[in-house]
């Protein structure tokens, strides 16, 4: 499997021919399948993808949370700064959880819990990851909650989470997130429930961080938007499997693959300029194969793609590989039109 | 206009009612199919043991006492002689009618009254809620004893003794049912195309509120099982009809002399109660959609 | 008729009462506070706000499906806000709600074909025996096959769900259908196709969308005019290019900025 070319610094992580198994009632099938990446230090990548597609599954493997007892790694690494997570000990992943990889998740109003103030909880997680005193965490809490813009942060840091609104909210799991200043953040469709506005602001400040802490972010999303404006390169699932990888900017404007060509004009942007054309949206139709049909040894979006051809029923195709780590897994992605 | 008919990846999908899956499920829980299974027995029982088995419970037939086998007797006789299994047989009638009509009646108040709460809210719901309330913080037991101290302890006195006590957790239940799925966009939906409120309360929130109730509904025939047990351990029964609980009430003070006829309705009781309990978990596990498979 | 609008709606407000501050006193939240505008036949009029603007208020209280506290709204000749019972019901016929949520807006007990027809069993006054042809005439207007008719909503995907709650909404040939936030609870690559038969339907059947959306991209598509609702009230109106070329208000400036786009990267550099 050939790897990409266009990173020259060294890998912080890198994920080798993954393969995650689920088990179902109607057998066990490969959520991930044969997946490859690399995100170097302080880097920024983004996975883009329909639900059902393997991107939270790719973001649960990576922190050693695939849901138990179904779910394991069957296959491949996860070298984090040289260290295989894949087979780590749950101990080993427990330190590095929250510590050097963490997570922010799409909803901000479950992922805290409502008994405890928002000091508490930061603090809870420098005292088991850092072990810091209780004074020390809690005045470190007030750092943090200024460091994610909380107005006033000395008084809100004893608010509970319901006082809060959805956007402050997230940005106090961020500030959980960050607070043992992690090497790698995971934010799993962190804007979803959240205003526009709110999420260009909780967009500018993962930026910000990212920029002053060096801290390499993993975006999980469905918005081709806001792959466009937060990550340099970008990884498209389909089914399990990796469609297409690139730089953010080569695969928008010239995709390789027919379901991201599919998935960027399936959508009406808001485009610099509005006309009066309104031509019909790209359809893609149908819906994600069901699990079952996960892992088969053919192309998975043949039928849903009108350019499939027989050889895509019969074979599955391997990575075709264009210039700055631009890769398609489509037999005909040399002569996709622009 | 019929360029976009939409892929399905199985075609000839069979319609299956919600329902349908859910008696699936149940099927798939041994524990909850076994106790179904004996429950089924325990009522042919009851509905056929008197007509194979036509011994009067209330007929002396032997001498006092007599332990299980002897004579022929199955079950032996208790403290006037009387045959025990034929007691066991009848006494399953009464009990198992008791329950279910006392069931049937609380489940009857405990929806009419939840669902009117949980519809209309405001003042209704108020006034509604006091009242199930009133009767969720009275002793149920001292409550029923002066009903039928009242009014005499005949069957139907004993029904009414029972479910007027038992209601409340069914109005309760289908109360916050009701306030839930009322939110629901397909009520609103329902609501915008023109369905009168008789049309929403009966055919389109009942229908979806049923699965909790009739979890509730099943467990309540247990305790009303055992309510009535209780009451006649008391001496409050009909003394026309034998049940179990009154054959255990009159051979109580013999319980350490002929232990078998006071243990042997108590069994009785007790896997009755079991069975069902664990046909309502069934029920539960079955209808609660969270745990089927989408 | 002799004027074009279909939907006239003027000074609409819709208060929520508040916690008591005193004796007797109530404070109250204007949900929607002061809306009006016009809606023309065979048009589409998106109102455009974040959570907590009043659009879905708003809409809801044009459907009568939410108490208004004063103003009027007009559906064509008739003064909606003054119809009781069976008036109200009958009118329902007129305008047709899709809802946003594909799983919650179907009854799980119906079958596919009987949710579609609901509404003309509710309204009672096409001939029983011609109410399965409309069905299947409706089933196949949305995209969806014959067959699918006897089965359960939890049988279909999100997508071909609001294609059944679509089809419902068409039965009564509705003069007006609101939609509220139509395919936000969709997966993108099936927002496409729900969004195209929308069009499609609106221009074979000259359908008068009112169009509740939170989705910029979306609205840009779908609208011939639009509302922008802050804090209960419009804050600018203008038509679709106008409003997404030349934005006037702040709010909207602040708005349409925030959308991330995949603009950026098409430019060249």
């Amino acid at each position: 499997m050939n790897t990409h070319s266009g990173t020259s610094a060294p890998a912080l992580l890198s994920v080798k021919n993954l393969r995650v198994e689920i088990k179902t009632r109607d057998g066990v099938v490969p959520v991930i399948d044969d997946l490859s990446f690399d995100l170097p230090e302080g880097g920024n990548i983004s996975f883009v993808g329909e639900s059902g597609c393997g991107k939270s599954m790719t973001a649960l493997a990576l922190m050693g949370l695939l849901p138990q007892p179904a779910g394991r790694i069957a296959a491949g690494n996860i070298l984090f700064d040289g260290e295989d997570l894949a087979r780590a000990t749950d101990a080993r992943l427990r330190e590095i959880r929250g510590n050097d990889i963490s997570m922010i998740f799409q909803e901000p109003m479950t992922s805290l819990n409502p008994v405890y103030t928002i000091g508490e909880q930061i603090a809870e997680v420098l005292r088991r990851h850092q072990g810091k005193s209780r004074k020390e965490a809690h005045a470190r809490a007030i750092e943090l909650l200024d460091s994610v813009h909380i107005p006033s942060p000395q008084l809100r840091v004893d608010d509970y989470p319901h006082q809060l609104s959805g956007g402050q909210r997230q940005r106090v799991m961020i500030a959980i997130a960050l607070a043992c200043k992690p090497r790698i953040l995971i934010a799993d469709e962190p804007t979803t429930a959240l205003d526009v506005t709110v999420q260009a602001q909780i967009f500018d400040l993962l930026t910000e961080l990212r920029e002053v802490t060096g801290t390499a972010i993993i975006l999980i999303t469905h918005d081709m938007g806001a792959v466009a404006q937060m990550s340099e390169r970008m990884v498209v699932m389909y089914a399990g499997r990796k469609a297409e990888e690139g730089r953010v900017r080569d695969v928008i404007q010239q995709p390789r693959h027919p379901y991201t060509k599919g998935l960027i004009s399936a959508v009406p942007h808001l485009l610099d300029t509005i006309t009066d054309d309104r031509p019909e949206l790209l359809e893609i139709p149908g819906i994600v194969p069901p699990l079952t049909e996960f892992g088969r040894p053919n192309c998975l979006f043949a039928s849903r793609c009108d350019s499939a051809t027989e050889k895509c029923q019969a074979a599955r195709p391997g990575e075709i590989a264009f210039d700055n780590g631009h890769s398609s897994a489509c037999f005909y992605a040399d002569e996709m039109q622009p | 206009m019929n360029e976009s008919v939409p892929v399905n990846t199985s075609d000839n999908i069979r319609a299956r009612h919600p329902m349908a899956e859910a008696f699936e499920m149940f099927m798939g829980n041994y524990a909850a199919v076994a106790a179904l299974i004996v429950l089924i027995l325990i009522i042919l029982a009851a509905i056929f043991g008197p007509m194979l088995y036509p011994t009067d419970p209330f007929e002396m037939v032997w001498a006092p006492f007599s332990p299980p086998g002897a004579e022929g007797f199955l079950l032996g006789t208790d403290y006037l002689g009387r045959d025990m299994l034929a007691g066991l047989l009848t006494g399953a009638r009464v009990s198992l009618a008791i329950g279910l009509a006392a069931a049937f009646m609380s489940v009857f108040i405990g929806i009419t009254i939840g669902a009117l709460a949980g519809f209309y809210r405001g003042w209704i719901e108020e006034i509604l809620m006091r009242i199930t309330e009133f009767f969720q913080v009275l002793p149920t037991l001292l409550f029923s004893m002066v009903i039928v101290a009242l009014f005499g302890a005949s069957l139907p006195i004993i029904t009414f003794a029972i479910g007027i006590v038992s209601w409340t957790a069914v109005a309760r239940i289908t109360r916050s049912e009701f306030m839930r799925i009322r939110e629901l966009e397909y009520v609103t939906a329902s609501r915008s195309t023109g369905a009168s409120n008789a049309k929403l309360i009966f055919s389109v929130i009942l229908p979806n509120a049923l699965p909790p109730i009739i979890v509730q509904a099943a467990l309540m025939v247990g305790s009303a099982i055992l309510f009535e047990a209780g009451l006649s351990f008391l001496g409050l029964s009909d003394p026309n009809v034998v049940s179990w609980g009154q054959i255990i009430g009159s051979n109580r003070q013999y319980i350490l002399d002929a232990s078998f006829t006071v243990t042997i309705p108590g069994v009785a009781i007790f896997v009755t109660v079991l069975a069902i309990s664990l046909v309502g978990d069934g029920l539960n596990d079955a209808l609660n959609p969270r745990l089927r498979r989408r | 008729m002799s004027n074009d609008d279909i939907l006239r709606v003027k000074d609409l407000r819709v208060r929520f009462p508040l916690k008591r501050t005193g004796f007797g006193k109530r404070d109250y939240l204007y949900a929607v506070d002061g809306v009006s505008f016009n809606l023309k036949r065979g048009e589409t009029l998106a109102i455009v706000g974040e959570s907590g603007s009043g659009k879905t208020t708003t809409a809801l209280t044009i459907a009568r499906l939410q108490k208004a506290f004063s103003g009027s709204v007009q559906l064509g000749d008739i003064d909606l806000l003054a119809l009781k019972g069976a008036e109200l019901r009958d009118m329902r016929n007129r305008m047709q709600f899709i809802f946003q949520d594909p799983y919650s807006s179907l009854n799980p007990r119906l079958r596919a074909e009987d949710i579609v027809r609901e509404p003309l069993d509710n309204q009672n006054r096409m001939p029983a025996e011609q109410r399965d042809a409309r069905v299947e005439e409706l089933f196949s207007a949305v995209g969806l096959r014959p067959e699918q008719r006897r089965l359960f909503p939890h049988q279909f995907s999100g997508g071909q769900r609001q294609r059944i709650g679509i089809a419902r909404a068409l039965a009564t040939n509705p003069d007006l259908i609101i939609c509220d936030e139509p395919v936000s609870a969709l997966d993108v690559a099936v927002q496409a196709q729900i969004l195209n038969l929308l069009r499609r339907l609106q221009t074979d059947l000259g359908l008068t969308y009112l169009f509740i959306s939170h989705d910029l991209g979306v609205v840009q598509h779908m609208c011939d005019h639009v509302a922008v609702m802050y804090k209960g009230k419009i804050v600018e109106y203008a038509d679709r290019l106008t409003l997404f070329n030349h934005p006037q208000h702040d709010y909207t400036k602040a708005l349409l900025a925030a959308v991330p786009s995949v603009a950026s990267a098409l430019r060249q550099g």
